[in-house]
């Protein structure tokens, strides 16, 4: 009884995955311009999210950094958009990223807890300033224009970095690696001296999360058309996916997905809405969540699971 | 032959020399006894052997090869393991996780996930876990913990085992209980170096110890010529 119920739930879950999927596929063909463009920002949010708990969620290590990999895709784009086809772009935005994420990785994945993030935190201070630096004393002017894409492509490329960024989360979750990243988060020290080649492998997860983020960047530029140093390396992009993942809770791949979702849609419609008391909302919900919900959403759907009697076991 | 040999292995913290000059040799199928008063450095020579810390000065050889300043996880995957003063597990993994861990990543020929898996279960098995192999580590008694680390340990199929202070905090069933542990892994062929307190426990299953003082090595023999040594019963009890 418990068993076929359990087997059910099991079976559902690719089909109403296989029906949202085909959902967001078609959705340009009879959803409304605005709802194009408002999923197309719920994407970025969620990549941006999803990416970041590649990494921070398994180890605990609180990155700041999420706006420096934007920020390098959007300039990636700023720069080599006119020049170079969209999807080379994107890919080349993605790449930088990677790179720069591996030299700041090995460079800083020593330092724990605190220093790591307020270097990340720096890491966005400063790739903004010198950037700025760079454009006033060199092109002699603060911002660039970014070439034009139209709200479909730009809304078929976020699906297709999301359906992969899901993809890679949802395999790095289940592999050795996942559990690898896990146990770093648990303890270092143990998990070296258990074979973990420790270093190595959070410096190159912090790298492949960079990419998604490098790539989204890189094609949000165009939607923008105008850039500047304060637009691309805005901190925002690295503060949202923290508490989003936070909001969501991080023990289960849904999590950040629905952090991302319902807190996008929060900010639209507070911000629609209530300009004046949005951040104010923002801000208790955020407490009331810290207190309540240590473990987020995913935590309270537990919860509630839980107590519903059928429920035995949970695998990981 | 020896498994692991130390020479003038030195290593200061500060201006304090917390180990200075230690010679050691662990001799292959053994268990070789590490004691010493509190503050001595033998959780410090373990961390140099374990690639923790780097020595100042001198040499640690594992079989032929020169490991000293070697990465922790190198040194894991060449076949020596070790477990922790204060119990360090991965608290929030089930407990099998622990186990599992090791066998994929411990050894240099890594086993498939499916053989892995049946390697921890073995494990799990042998060290008397089984029952509890899907619960949170964290929720398990001190005394289950410190079996659970020395079967991750066992996991990365090791020729050598360092157990840090495996009877510290245990009661007298589980002192038993583990001391019966110890002799199995004994059995299995895998050397052991483990640092002590508890008497009964070293004087019991030790076939040689090593004394160590202030950083130094004060005296090596038999338990039975350590526990009538006079340098060594200074040491412990004062003038």
């Amino acid at each position: 009884m418990n068993w076929s119920k359990l087997e059910l739930r099991k079976a559902r879950t690719p089909g109403v995955l296989l029906i949202f999927l085909i959902l967001l596929a078609t959705l340009t063909l009879y959803a409304s311009p605005y709802t194009v463009i408002f999923v197309t920002s719920i994407f970025m949010y969620i990549i941006l999210t999803v990416s970041w708990v590649i990494f921070s969620g398994p180890t605990g290590y609180i990155s700041f950094a999420p706006a420096a990999f934007f920020g390098v895709g959007i300039y990636t784009s700023a720069i080599l958009g006119t020049e170079l086809p969209l999807p080379i772009v994107i890919l080349t935005g993605g790449v930088i990223s990677f790179i720069l994420a591996l030299f700041v990785g090995a460079l800083t994945l020593r330092l724990k807890g605190v220093y790591f993030t307020i270097f990340t935190l720096g890491l966005v201070e400063l790739s903004k300033h010198l950037l700025l630096w760079y454009e006033i004393k060199f092109t002699g002017t603060r911002g660039r224009f970014v070439v034009l894409v139209d709200n479909t492509t730009i809304y078929y490329i976020l699906f297709i970095i999301l359906v992969l960024l899901l993809l890679t989360s949802y395999l790095i979750r289940r592999s050795k690696y996942g559990l690898a990243l896990r146990s770093i988060g648990e303890s270092e020290e143990a998990s070296a001296h258990t074979g973990v080649n420790v270093n190595l492998l959070k410096t190159f997860t912090f790298a492949l999360s960079a990419v998604f983020m490098g790539a989204t960047g890189a094609i949000m530029a165009t939607r923008w058309t105008y850039v500047d140093p304060y637009i691309a390396f805005n901190l925002q992009y690295s503060f949202m996916p923290v508490l989003m993942s936070i909001f969501g809770g991080m023990g289960q791949l849904y999590g950040p997905v629905l952090g991302a979702v319902i807190f996008t849609m929060l900010e639209e419609k507070l911000i629609t809405e209530f300009p004046y008391y949005y951040m104010l909302t923002i801000g208790l919900i955020l407490l009331i969540v810290i207190i309540y919900l240590p473990d987020g959403l995913v935590g309270l759907i537990q919860k509630w699971q839980n107590r519903s009697p059928e429920k035995q076991h949970v695998t990981p | 032959m020896s498994l692991l040999e130390g020479i003038g292995v030195t290593k200061y913290f500060g201006g304090l020399a917390a180990v200075s000059q230690v010679d050691f040799k662990i001799p292959k199928g053994k268990v070789v006894g590490l004691i010493g008063p509190n503050g001595a450095g033998k959780t410090t020579l373990f961390n140099l052997v374990s690639g923790v810390l780097i020595p100042k000065s001198g040499t640690i050889n594992f079989k032929t090869e020169n490991i000293t300043g070697m990465q922790s996880y190198r040194i894991c995957r060449k076949g020596v393991a070790r477990t922790f003063q204060s119990v360090n597990v991965f608290g929030n993994m089930p407990v099998v996780e622990n186990v599992l861990l090791g066998a994929i990543f411990g050894n240099s020929n890594p086993s498939s996930e499916k053989e892995a898996a049946e390697e921890a279960m073995n494990l799990l098995e042998f060290v008397g876990l089984s029952e509890m192999r899907s619960v949170p580590t964290q929720s398990l008694t001190l005394g289950d913990k410190k079996r659970l680390e020395v079967a991750r340990a066992l996991a990365t199929k090791p020729e050598l085992l360092l157990l840090d202070e495996l009877m510290a905090g245990l009661n007298h069933t589980e002192l038993t209980e583990t001391m019966e542990l110890v002799n199995k892994i004994r059995d299995r062929g895998i050397t052991i170096f483990m640092i002590e307190h508890v008497m009964r426990v070293i004087m019991s299953i030790c076939d040689r110890i090593i004394v160590l003082h202030h950083g130094e090595k004060i005296a090596e023999g038999t338990p039975k010529s350590i526990a009538a040594n006079k340098t060594v019963i200074k040491a412990y009890l004062g003038e």
